[in-house]
């Protein structure tokens, strides 16, 4: 099979796949759906691994597939790019979603849509694939936009839930936000470059540096209003502040999606974006200062609320949070293939995490609370050994995949000079021990301690919604003598085959990915940029790199995070609900949100309901349909009404108004002579 | 013509012939033989057309398929028709509509069906006459005609306000065309005697006169697209009409204005144009972002969509006037997606009243539970008139906002708010109608499409991702007529 017929595989078997199961699902049945969408998905990891292979002997593609659009002298195309780039997140992106489609076979084994589920995410595998597989902005847009069609399918899939259908309708709009972003941006491209294609614009973007952005009205470089503007979409689809408001509310998809989509690769696609971008990005200090500064407040801030949460998939939606914005900032210093080692890294740790919590609220009947939970490790082994693991990988611990990435963007961070790299610095540090503390926090509170489930009793979660009810399936929990159960070998082997690259990658992958000139050409740095130059210079093997760490700081704020964890939740659990009621402001703000949600639902949400409300009643009820048009048909009536006397029949009447008006006009006539 | 065989006629006169033939079965006796009647029409009718998209030759402007015989010699009037890049696609969309509009009403419409099924073919022969004549006295003729049977639509199928809504679409309309016929009859006699549209293209006007013709043609085809603030009469109009008149108002009836700024404004005075292109692109932009908040807070579905044609129609104005190649085929795109997408919103609409009695959104909830397949169908064109990719509502609103941001940046940045508000008022509407539980025992009772609703909407799909993932060969045919329009609206014909 030739190289070009393989690319167009591994994006067409899961689409091949989600229309199977999505038009024939009952007549093809649920096992058959599950085993064409799983087969299809296998062939699309199996081709993504040749076409790997082929990539990294050198071999690269970029052409079209056909051609979209023509339009005046622009011709828009759909085709591929095959880079190391591509490659690599082809490898994510196959390889998780196929974990996640055999978990599903165990997740949803009684839900009634099952194969409408598989259709999903079958389609989010297509989508995605063809979002990292673009060489132009078209079809990166369409890739862009279709990821987020699916999110919204998947995240109201339990569309009877308010809950789940207020959170996909706001995770669309937010998006379409960012999106409205991106979208100007695309047409500045085309605009100055005259072609969406990435090799034609990348090879030309250095001739516009110094350009003025075509904007009215304003003076700012052309190459920070495009990236800025992109990056506005970025941070719709990546989740960050202030546009990250939609992620946790994501978590009422079912835990399979929250790990496929929401965690491990779509909300990683703007990293991907900026990523692909770097040779404009690299060109514009202001565009990277504000993409590092927005990283920097996401990776702290939204750390902080991962402390409070309660709910075990919100704990892991704000970590997943807080670890774009690491990446972000990563993208900031130009350190773009750490960003994308951190992708990569994050996207298997964070899979796992999110999968075992899914093993876990299986468990424990629908329970999601963590306050319910603790002693499970004894019930679920091997839920609890890859929940470790995976919560070791977040946290940094030296040897274990998530070590390597985060390490290297702090020390990116430390060796950049743009405006806001200090700040950036203290966030990412302190970002350390925050992940530590709420990664532990859940995992003690779950795996260790008194087991406090048995109480089966139903309280609202979180009250973050005053609609919400409590639908039959969502809070079960288990009953008084009822002990949770490790989960089937669908469920758990995904772990395991997840559990191994959260340990072994980042040890395995960061000498040629990081220093090796893996990503070749794919990735622009300019030399005003020396980070990853300055980087390698430091990088002395992945094994001095681990045992370097042990005398630095973050190593040991990950350890004072976990001891404090450790104290506060399972020695002392006293303490935090004294310092929660010591520090109630504190509390009382992040259990807002920062209060985030508020203001959205009442300025913009209520702010567009009031003004389309005035704006229909005063303009167009009143005004034109009011005043003008029923008004000049009143005015007709009423002038009519009055003419109409004239018409009285009387002939006498008649002779009279003749003879005035004769003598009007003679009296007219004589006056002008 | 293709083999001396008068195509453009036939697609003219076969559906109104039929359109006879179907009200001459008389009373309801007849219906079924009616529906089969008109239902063989539309389709022979759509038939027909096609040699106009095969036959057709690419890479010219000139007028294809041409026809020319005499018709009032006294005024060198003549019975001329044929069909440019531009116009060909329209006639492909009218003949398009009509079988899907009859097979919408075969069982909803159970008085006076001959009636019924008659106005629309006959209607459907008028608007393809209107977007093939050449002469202008035959456009204006087709023109007003086509208002007749949407009047008795309207005012004999419609809903409760029918008589007001009916008379409010016939005055609003009929009082923009009478300015259009004084511009008409100018041009007859600047142009030394003729009538033809295609020397009305070439013929010199001074600027003032040329800005009153504009002003003219506005009236006409600004209340027919309808443009910001001549659109009142589409809400009601279309909250009164029957769903197949919806449909055809929506798809086809709405681009007849659009069409008449391409075919006579812009080109006829062209330098009146450009001066008054501010103006024009201002009323599109309102057009895009303030009918797209008013049709936020909508209670009747029917009323929203029809808010949203408004917003989306503004995307064509702005795009013709922004006068470049990726705004001018943008919006033609957009006409034709708006078409599909409209009319199978109000399609949906149509299968939901038939099955309630109530357009109101509160009266619904969880229709999702009873009508999954409905609820698919209805997902996809929901997704089509948020502008989502690889639908065809995507391809058009794109183009424009690129040809936008060419133009000015501020005017993209004005209508790619769409991308915000589209999604709102549609998903937001969607979510409240089909999400959710169950909301009372009547959503309760909803049966799902039956294999003729399945059809419709399955044809309707296609076509709605069929354009969105390859919309090259509806492109590709308006090229060279695109581009020579652009040609020639950049010349001034100020008299030297």
């Amino acid at each position: 099979m030739s190289m070009q017929s393989l690319y167009l595989l591994v994006p067409l078997a899961p689409l091949f796949g989600a229309i199977a199961a999505g038009l024939f699902g009952k007549w093809l049945g649920r096992t058959w759906s599950h085993r064409i969408t799983i087969a299809m998905v296998a062939v699309s990891f199996g081709a993504s691994v040749a076409i790997f292979n082929d990539v990294l002997a050198g071999n690269t593609f970029n052409g079209p597939v056909y051609t979209w659009l023509t339009s005046g002298d622009t011709s828009f195309q759909v085709g591929f790019l095959i880079d190391k780039l591509t490659a690599t997140m082809m490898l994510v992106v196959t390889s998780v979603s196929l974990m996640v489609h055999i978990y599903t076979i165990g997740y949803m084994e009684e839900d009634a849509g099952y194969q409408r589920f598989f259709s999903y995410i079958s389609l989010f595998t297509f989508s995605m694939l063809m979002l990292v597989m673009a060489n132009n902005f078209m079809q990166l847009f369409f890739g862009w936009e279709a990821v987020g069609l699916v999110s919204y399918l998947l995240i109201g899939f339990w569309y009877t839930r308010p809950t789940a259908i207020y959170a996909n309708l706001k995770a669309f709009l937010v998006n379409r936000v960012g999106d409205f972003g991106f979208l100007l941006g695309i047409g500045l491209v085309l605009m100055v470059f005259g072609t969406l294609d990435y090799a034609a614009v990348f090879a030309n973007a250095s001739a516009h540096v110094d350009d003025i952005a075509p904007i009215p009205g304003m003076t700012v470089s052309l190459m920070t209003a495009i990236c800025i503007l992109l990056f506005i979409g970025a941070m719709g689809k990546s989740a960050q502040f202030p546009l990250h408001v939609w992620l946790p509310e994501s978590m009422e998809g079912p835990t399979p999606i929250s790990a496929l989509i929401h965690a491990a690769t779509m909300v990683t696609a703007g990293i991907f974006m900026v990523a692909r971008m770097s040779p404009l990005y690299e060109l514009s200090d202001t565009a990277l200062s504000f993409v590092m500064i927005i990283g920097a407040i996401t990776a702290l801030f939204m750390g902080f609320l991962g402390i409070i949460q309660n709910d075990i998939k919100r704990v892991i939606a704000y970590s997943t949070l807080s670890q774009l914005g690491y990446m972000t900032v990563a993208l900031g210093a130009s350190a773009y293939s750490v960003a994308i080692f951190h992708l990569m890294t994050h996207a298997f740790f964070k899979a796992l995490l999110f999968l075992a919590a899914g093993s876990v609220i299986m468990a424990m009947h629908h329970d999601q609370d963590i306050r319910n939970m603790g002693g499970l490790k004894k019930y679920m082994p091997i839920t609890w050994i890859t929940s470790l693991i995976g919560s070791l990988a977040l946290i940094g611990t030296p040897f274990f995949s998530g070590f390597y990435s985060k390490d290297s963007i702090i020390e990116a961070v430390a060796l950049s000079n743009l405006p806001g790299s200090g700040f950036a610095y203290f966030a990412v540090v302190a970002g350390v021990f925050v992940t530590a503390f709420y990664s532990f926090r859940m995992y003690f509170l779950v795996f260790h301690g008194k087991e406090r489930f048995g109480h089966a009793h139903h309280k609202a979660h979180d009250g973050d919604h005053e609609d919400e009810e409590v639908s039959a399936d969502h809070h079960h929990g288990l009953a008084p003598g009822q002990k949770p159960h490790e989960t089937p070998w669908v469920v758990t082997l995904p772990l395991v085959l997840l559990a191994i690259p959260s340990v072994l990658i980042g040890y395995i992958a960061i000498e040629p990915m990081l220093y090796g000139g893996y990503f070749g050409d794919a990735i622009f740095i300019s030399e005003h940029h020396p980070v990853m130059h300055e980087l390698h210079e430091e990088f002395h093997g992945a094994a001095a790199m681990a045992l370097h760490s042990l005398t630095t700081l973050p190593l040991w704020l990950a350890i004072a995070g976990v001891a404090s964890a450790a104290f506060f939740y399972l020695k002392r659990p006293d303490i935090p609900a004294a310092i929660q009621k010591r520090f109630q402001f504190i509390y009382v703000l992040l259990d807002n949100k920062y209060y985030f949600d508020r203001f959205n639902d009442w300025f913009f949400a209520g702010g567009a309901r009031g003004a389309s409300s005035f704006l229909w009643r005063n303009g167009d009820v009143k005004l034109i349909d009011g005043l003008i048009v029923n008004g000049s048909a009143k005015m007709i009536g009423m002038l009519s009404g009055v003419v109409r006397h004239l018409q009285s029949g009387y002939i006498y009447h008649y002779a009279f108004s003749m003879i005035i008006g004769v003598f009007v006009l003679l009296s007219v006539r004589n006056w002008f002579e | 013509m293709i083999f001396g065989f008068p195509i453009i006629s036939v697609a003219i006169w076969l559906p109104i012939i039929f359109g006879v033939l179907v009200l001459s079965t008389g009373d309801d006796k007849n219906a079924q033989m009616a529906r089969i009647l008109a239902l063989v029409g539309s389709v022979l009718g759509f038939l027909v057309t096609i040699p106009l998209y095969t036959g057709f030759v690419a890479d010219t402007s000139e007028m294809q398929f041409v026809e020319m015989h005499d018709w009032i010699s006294r005024f060198s009037i003549h019975y001329h028709l044929g069909v440019d890049g531009i116009s060909v696609l329209f006639i492909l969309l009218t003949a398009f509509f009509t079988p899907l509009v009859v097979l919408a009403g075969w069982q909803v419409i159970e008085k006076r069906v001959a009636q019924y099924m008659g106005a629309f073919l006959i209607m459907s022969g008028i608007m393809i006459g209107v977007f093939a004549a050449l002469d202008a006295v035959l456009f204006y003729v087709f023109w007003e005609a086509m208002l007749i049977p949407m009047f008795l639509i309207i005012g004999i199928w419609g809903g409760q306000n029918r008589v007001y809504a009916a008379v409010k679409f016939f005055l609003y309309t009929l009082l923009g065309s009478l300015l259009m016929l004084v511009a008409l009859i100018y041009l007859y006699n600047v142009s030394g005697g003729s009538f033809s549209i295609l020397d009305f293209h070439q013929v010199a006007i001074p600027m003032e006169a040329q800005i009153l013709i504009f002003i003219a043609f506005f009236f006409a085809f600004a209340v027919k697209v309808p443009m910001f603030p001549v659109h009142t009469w589409l809400p009601d109009a279309h909250v009164e009409a029957p769903t197949g008149g919806s449909v055809v108002l929506a798809a086809i009836m709405l681009k007849v204005g659009a069409y008449g700024f391409l075919r006579f404004s812009m080109p006829i005075v062209p330098d009146a144009s450009h001066y008054l292109s501010g103006v024009m692109i201002a009323l599109s932009l309102i057009a895009v972002v303030y009918i797209g908040l008013v049709a936020l807070m909508q209670s009747d579905m029917k009323k929203l969509v029809a808010y949203s044609s408004i917003s989306h129609m503004g995307f064509v104005t702005l795009g013709f006037f922004i006068f470049n190649a990726y705004g001018m085929e943008g919006a033609l795109l957009q006409m034709i997606s708006h078409g599909f997408v409209s009319g199978a919103l109000f399609l949906c609409i149509g299968v939901l009243y038939d099955r309630m009695h109530s357009r109101k959104i509160a009266d619904y909830g969880g229709v999702a539970n009873t009508m999954p397949v409905f609820a698919a169908f209805f997902m996809l064109f929901a997704m089509a008139n948020s502008g989502l990719p690889g639908t065809s509502g995507f391809v058009g609103e794109f183009m424009v906002i690129l040809g936008a941001v060419k133009a000015n940046f501020w005017y993209a940045f004005a209508a790619a708010t769409t991308l915000i508000f589209g999604a709102a008022y549609t998903l937001w509407m969607y979510k409240r109608v089909i999400f959710g539980a169950v909301a009372n025992p009547h959503v309760a009772e909803l049966t799902d499409l039956n294999m003729r609703e399945k059809l419709i909407f399955a044809i309707l799909a296609i076509t709605v991702l069929g354009m969105g993932l390859y919309p090259l060969p509806f492109s590709e045919i308006m090229h060279v007529s695109v581009n020579d329009l652009l040609v020639h609206v950049a010349r001034s014909k100020l008299p030297l």
